[in-house]
């Protein structure tokens, strides 16, 4: 298996505060990836050091075959264009609609003509559960829920190679959010792309995610698929998945499958 | 360069159609073209298996060509992947009939829809000055809820640190003035009158104007960013909830400090720009520093000095007030808080003026 992204001994400081310290793991191609930490345990940091918006302290970050410590600029512009990204926040620009964020790479990077550029646009629109209406609307004008959408659209516009999608599901409604994690297993098994995910969501760790690891402590405290994260017992670990809450749940799922 | 990405073949009863190579999001206006010049007048038979890789903007040009054809003659597809035929289906499930809506203005609808802002936002500016002023009066009531940490704050921020430019804007002024009063001056062999000539407009109109500019530029602007962001990020809807009224947090404490740190301002203006004036007196009519002061004492009754003085207050409402108001009436797009913060430094500069006319035509009047 072919690793997309490589990350080896990662060390991130502000100052005197240390957020990673020594962060190791490795995303294959074709896998959907998540990444699992309590607020404030720098996952979304280490997503903005996977696609170049943050110099790590030290350490080697290695995507789809490029060393990023040493990266130079025409190489970082041709990765740029193979990546996606959503942002925990959507990040949308507010001065262009949202079918006009949406058209904003098509346009600059490829000489697809407008009508079939449009038709692009509305499909992705559609695809991730937003009325075609709303690509006439301005982010200002949307909801919470909306924006993550609208952010998802963008991210997939250029049909890119690798996926970064921070709290993707968070603020989105429980159907819409399960929509969303089976359109993201329907692409990748579709096209092939790697999926970065940072994710709170129970449910798609249970039903989406393929391999994660967990941040604690600075580090990767597991990493793996489920069965293999279950085994350690690092307090997050334990607190997370092994109240009684989740137990219940573990044992309908079991339930389920014994039927 | 010349990759085929389609290969067509003219049979006596069908055309036959195999795609190849990369259906993807860069080849697609080869694609296109290719596609354009098969003229469907017979069956076709669509061969999909040469495709070595695919995206959703390849299976659409494949599938809008496909619904074409198909309305002209029989069209049947062979050799396609189930992965194919499922990215087919689902971009299919989202193709949508209905075009996103552009919004259009024509010339006449901006225009009247302007005018109806500009009046708008003359009223709500009204409105504006209105709770300031009934804020004000309520903090004179109750004084005791004055908030004097944020007043000392904003007067150190807009106040303390323009101190450097407003000195050396100054200085500047005043050097200006009399190096070119000068030339002139000497012509008529009147050259003491420099003195005469230079305090009088620098204490009464220069120091104020110049000052009241500075600020307007330098912290006029900032008011209007600092609440415009603030609007943007909903921290002015958090504070309403919390019965933080923002009169009296945000607008108030910036009028207030505002008001006392602009004259203070202005009399360190009247002093530099009167230094300024009297080096280039004496570097070009060779006016002594003991002569300058002495006719200085003459001729600078304190009228003029007072007047500048006052002035200070005036412009400091106008420029607090219209930087605050600016940043209210920013909407959530970053855009529009390039746009309030231009109109702030604008309006603000030019209502300066403008009072400082209605000052000059007054006193005039009234022979001071
Ligand atoms: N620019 C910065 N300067 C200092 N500390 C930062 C900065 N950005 C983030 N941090 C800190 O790094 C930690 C991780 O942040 P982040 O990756 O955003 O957390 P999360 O895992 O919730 O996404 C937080 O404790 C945050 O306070
Ligand atoms: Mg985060």
């Amino acid at each position: 298996m072919k690793k997309i992204i490589e990350v080896k001994d990662l060390v991130t400081q502000f100052g005197e505060t240390v957020i990673h310290d020594g962060v190791c793991l490795h995303i294959d191609e074709g896998e959907i990836y998540g990444i699992l930490g309590e607020s404030g345990s720098g996952k979304s940091l280490l997503m903005k050091e996977m696609i170049m918006l943050l110099a790590p302290t030290s350490g080697e970050i290695t995507v789809l075959g490029s060393r990023l410590s040493q990266i130079d600029y025409n190489e970082a512009q041709m990765l740029r264009q193979q990546w996606g990204v959503l942002f925990q926040f959507g990040a949308l620009f507010t001065s262009l609609t949202v079918a006009e964020n949406i058209e904003l790479q098509l346009k600059e990077y490829t000489h697809i003509d407008l009508k079939m550029r449009n038709e692009i646009i509305k499909t992705k629109i559609s695809m991730v559960g937003l009325p075609v209406r709303a690509g006439g609307l301005y982010p200002s004008e949307l909801s919470g829920g909306m924006i993550k959408r609208a952010a998802l659209a963008r991210a997939l516009a250029m049909d890119p190679k690798l996926l970064f999608l921070d709290e993707p599901i968070s603020g989105l409604d429980p159907i819409g959010a399960r929509n969303f994690d089976s359109l993201i297993k329907e692409l990748r098994d579709l096209l092939g792309i790697t999926v970065v995910m940072i994710t709170h969501d129970l449910e798609s760790i249970y039903s989406t995610v393929d391999r994660f690891s967990v941040l604690a402590d600075k580090r990767v405290v597991a990493e793996g698929n489920l069965e293999n994260v279950l085994q350690s017992d690092h307090p997050f670990i334990e607190k997370f998945f092994k109240n009684d809450y989740v137990e219940k749940r573990l044992d309908q799922r079991v339930g389920r499958n014994v039927q | 360069m010349n990759e085929e990405y389609l290969r067509i073949e003219q049979n006596h009863d069908h055309i036959k159609i195999v795609s190849l190579g990369e259906w993807t999001l860069y080849h697609e206006p080869q694609i296109f073209r290719a596609l354009k010049k098969i003229i469907p007048d017979k069956k076709i038979i669509w061969d999909l298996s040469g495709i070595k890789s695919f995206d959703s903007s390849g299976v659409m040009l494949f599938s809008t060509y496909f619904e074409q054809f198909k309305k002209r003659c029989e069209v049947e597809i062979v050799g396609y992947t189930p992965k194919q035929e499922r990215m087919y289906l689902l971009l299919q499930k989202n193709r949508a009939t209905e075009s996103i809506p552009i919004r259009h203005e024509n010339f006449f609808e901006r225009i009247g829809k302007n005018t109806a802002a500009s009046y708008n936002e003359f009223v709500q500016y009204l409105e504006f000055s209105g709770h300031v002023v009934s804020a004000f009066l309520y903090y004179l009531k109750y004084p005791k809820n004055f908030r004097y940490k944020e007043i000392i704050y904003h007067i150190r921020l807009s106040g303390m640190n323009a101190i450097l430019i407003i000195a050396l804007t100054s200085f500047l002024v005043g050097l200006v003035i009399s190096y070119q009063s000068a030339v002139q001056l000497a012509k008529f062999g009147a050259d003491l009158f420099i003195v005469d000539m230079a305090s009088i407009s620098i204490t009464r109109e220069l120091g104020p104007l110049v000052t009241a500019i500075v600020i307007a530029g330098r912290s006029g602007s900032a008011y209007t960013a600092q609440i415009g962001a603030m609007k943007i990020t909903e921290e002015i809807s958090a504070m309403r909830t919390m019965g933080f009224d923002p009169f009296y947090f945000l607008v108030l404490p910036r009028v207030i400090a505002l008001m006392i740190a602009l004259p203070l301002l202005i009399f360190l203006a009247d002093m530099i720009g009167i230094f300024g004036s009297m080096f280039a007196a004496g570097l070009e009519l060779n006016i002594s520093y003991a002569q300058f002061i002495d006719r200085l004492q003459e001729v600078l009754e304190a009228k003029h000095f007072w007047i500048g003085i006052i002035k200070g207050p005036f412009f400091a409402v106008l420029i607090a007030m219209i930087g605050c108001f600016r940043g209210f009436q920013v909407t959530n797009d970053t855009e529009s808080i390039g746009a309030q913060t231009t109109a702030s430094v604008v309006n603000s500069i030019f209502f300066v003026i403008a009072c400082d006319a209605i000052f000059s035509v007054i006193l005039t009047e009234w022979d001071i």
